[in-house]
């Protein structure tokens, strides 16, 4: 059972919401879409789920063309960020509202809901209300009534994004588990990039309706193909800078420069952009190939154990995240250290050229 | 924690009780006054006790008065409530005819009552009227000034007019708000459209309705301008609804202790009706 989309695009008159996609997603995989807010992760969704009719493409579902087949005849399953549940039933009649409508027997109903309630902790409130549940327990049940009916495609959309963090976190850590033993194909969107890496599977980077890179989640995030991935998979954003290579020197600005090292000094000469995320620049001097530079401190943020320092360096906004308290004055000149061996070098058409 | 006792406070009440005791308490008072004392005329009034309410109360006048309100009450109710969701429910919800929608929908809302009144007056004058020279037409005895049915079917199909369109707006601000995630879900799980006006949209819709019941349970009980510029309350008096009932005592025949203790009861009985409405309808809430 693999989910394929061959060249799905979806368009309103003028205006494009998804580009034509190829997307190919296996069975008992769990895939992540990541993008900001508006990047088409729902509407992506909503063409998987049949939701939404695609305007040009073919969504193929287990061997079989299913584009444009209405939902209802589709085994899918969907969990949204706001709570969806049916506000006058019971949590119990909710989680069996899906089979419900299947028309399965009563004793078979009372058994998997009673294994879903288990398996999400919503014993002892089967009896009530949507209405009386916490936030997260009404997540919970629309989790149980997404899981209970043994979907082909389990879909969430968002589905941690209104809880606060502890519930957040406590529902993360439960996702994965819910989905081992499973071999339903689980699309799940986010627009957190941390929130990726810790589910780890496949993740498909989604920028303005167009997919920029889908694959493993951790290759996605060390080795983007384009700085455009590399900017969705950023959170705080990535640096950038315009930079030139002359000889097997890389120039930054004025002051800043450093050997080419490795496969990069077989780059031709030429402007290039450099992309380099946040952790990577530091106040101290640290890492393989660290390189000064100065900036005016624009926001200096110190949360526990953590400081986050916003300065202006030449022209563009660079941010500073590093272990350890380092308090700086806003409007102060600062130096800090950028770990340009593990910066990433873009091409003029944004292509990642560097290892 | 102490509070501190500032006299000075009391200076910036003064203005709103001086104003709620000048239009709501002192009239009310008045009323109760009259309600409990007998007069012979020249200003000259006698203790009375609680007699013109035992006369108000067993009179066969205001027992059918009584009556026909609350018959024509329920019956705009049964009737703009689910015609009010039915309108809301077939309306657009998005595109450029949604305002044309909304301001066709707002249009008898905007006009005055009595000019409702004298509107239906001459809609339905048999004689010249385009609804009564039309049913006449078609074959059907329509005469609204003679047939009490036919005053009561006028009356209520002009009620139905101008306010069903406030369930509307309710009920379709109600509807507008549900997210679109609700009908997605539903549609994933496979619900027929009924089911979805059952289980999702009716108990969204549950405190505008309230709302709108209760609105409209109020208005048509104090109803007067309407029905007393479309049929006097007649023919005979078919159409004496209470408050048309109660100008009379009042100011047609200036009985004002009975006119006052009627005001009293008639007021009791939208009181305890409301409340009644709003905790049987509220019931599950607050839990």
């Amino acid at each position: 059972m693999t989910l394929e989309l061959k060249n799905v695009g979806l368009r309103f008159g003028a205006e494009t919401h998804i580009f034509p996609t190829d997307l190919k997603l296996e069975d008992g995989s769990f895939n992540i879409l990541l993008g900001t807010t508006l990047a088409g992760k729902t509407t992506l969704m909503k063409l998987m789920a049949g939701l939404e009719k695609p305007t040009s493409g073919e969504v193929w579902f287990a061997g079989k063309n299913v584009t444009g087949v209405s939902v209802r005849r589709r085994n899918v399953s969907m969990v949204y960020q706001q709570f969806i549940n049916y506000p006058n039933l019971s949590v119990y009649e909710n989680i069996a509202s899906p089979l419900k409508v299947g028309g399965t027997p009563d004793i078979i109903i009372k058994q998997r809901v009673s294994t879903m309630a288990e398996l999400l902790k919503l014993t002892p409130m089967l009896d009530r209300r949507p209405s009386e549940l916490s936030g997260g327990q009404q997540q919970r049940t629309a989790l149980a009534r997404a899981l209970v009916k043994d979907a082909d495609l389990v879909l969430l959309d968002e589905p941690l994004a209104n809880l606060d963090f502890k519930l957040r976190e406590e529902l993360r850590d439960e996702l994965p588990k819910l989905f081992a033993d499973r071999d339903c194909i689980v699309v799940y969107a986010t627009t957190e990039p941390t929130e990726a890496l810790l589910f780890g599977g496949n993740t498909a980077c989604l920028f303005e309706g167009r997919i920029s890179q889908f694959g493993p989640t951790g290759d996605l995030y060390r080795k983007p193909r384009d700085i455009i991935s590399a900017e969705v998979f950023s959170d705080p954003p990535m640096n950038a800078a315009g930079i030139e290579k002359k000889g097997n020197t890389f120039h930054l600005g004025t002051k800043a420069r450093w050997d080419a090292a490795g496969e990069l000094s077989g780059l031709a000469d030429g402007t290039y952009t450099l992309g380099i995320r946040p952790h990577h620049v530091s106040p101290v001097s640290r890492g393989e190939q660290p390189v000064a530079v100065d900036g005016r401190v624009i926001v200096a943020e110190l949360s526990g154990s953590e400081s986050v320092i916003h300065f202006n360096m030449d022209g563009s906004t660079w941010v500073s995240q590093s272990h350890g308290i380092h308090p700086f004055e806003v409007g102060s000149q600062a130096r800090l250290y950028a770990d340009m061996s593990k910066a990433m070098i873009f091409d003029g058409n944004g292509r990642r050229v560097s290892a | 924690m102490n509070k501190t006792i500032n006299n000075a406070a009391w200076i910036f009440v003064i203005p709103v009780v001086a104003l709620v005791a000048f239009n709501a308490i002192i009239p009310l008072m008045t009323v109760v006054n009259y309600s409990v004392q007998e007069t012979f005329g020249d200003n000259v009034f006698f203790w009375h006790g609680v007699g013109w309410f035992q006369d108000v109360l067993e009179s066969r006048r205001f027992h059918d008065s009584l009556l026909r309100q609350l018959g024509f009450t329920f019956t705009i109710l049964f009737i703009e409530v689910p015609l009010g969701v039915a309108i809301a429910l077939a309306m657009p919800r998005k595109g450029p005819w949604v305002s044309v929608c909304l301001v066709l929908m707002a249009l008898p809302l905007l006009i005055p009552w009595n000019v409702v009144g004298a509107m239906w007056n001459i809609f339905a004058l048999p004689d010249i009227g385009l609804l009564g020279r039309g049913l006449n037409a078609l074959g059907f005895d329509y005469n609204f000034t003679r047939q009490p049915g036919d005053a009561w079917f006028t009356l209520i199909a002009m009620d139905v007019w101008h306010w069903t369109s406030l369930v509307v707006l309710l009920a379709y601000a109600g509807l507008v708000s549900i997210p679109d995630a609700y009908y997605q879900a539903a549609k994933i799980d496979g619900a027929k459209p009924l089911a979805i006006f059952r289980f999702i949209q009716l108990p969204k819709l549950k405190r505008v309705l309230t709302i709108a019941v209760l609105l409209r349970f109020m208005d048509s009980f104090m109803i007067y301008t309407e029905p007393f510029v479309l049929t006097g309350g007649g023919p005979g008096n078919s159409t004496t609804l209470l408050s048309i009932d109660l100008v009379k005592i009042a100011l047609g025949q200036f009985d004002l202790g009975p006119a006052a203790a009627m005001s009293l009861i008639y007021f009791l009985i939208i009181l305890l009706l409301s409340w009644i409405f709003y905790t049987l309808m509220m019931r599950n809430e607050a839990q």
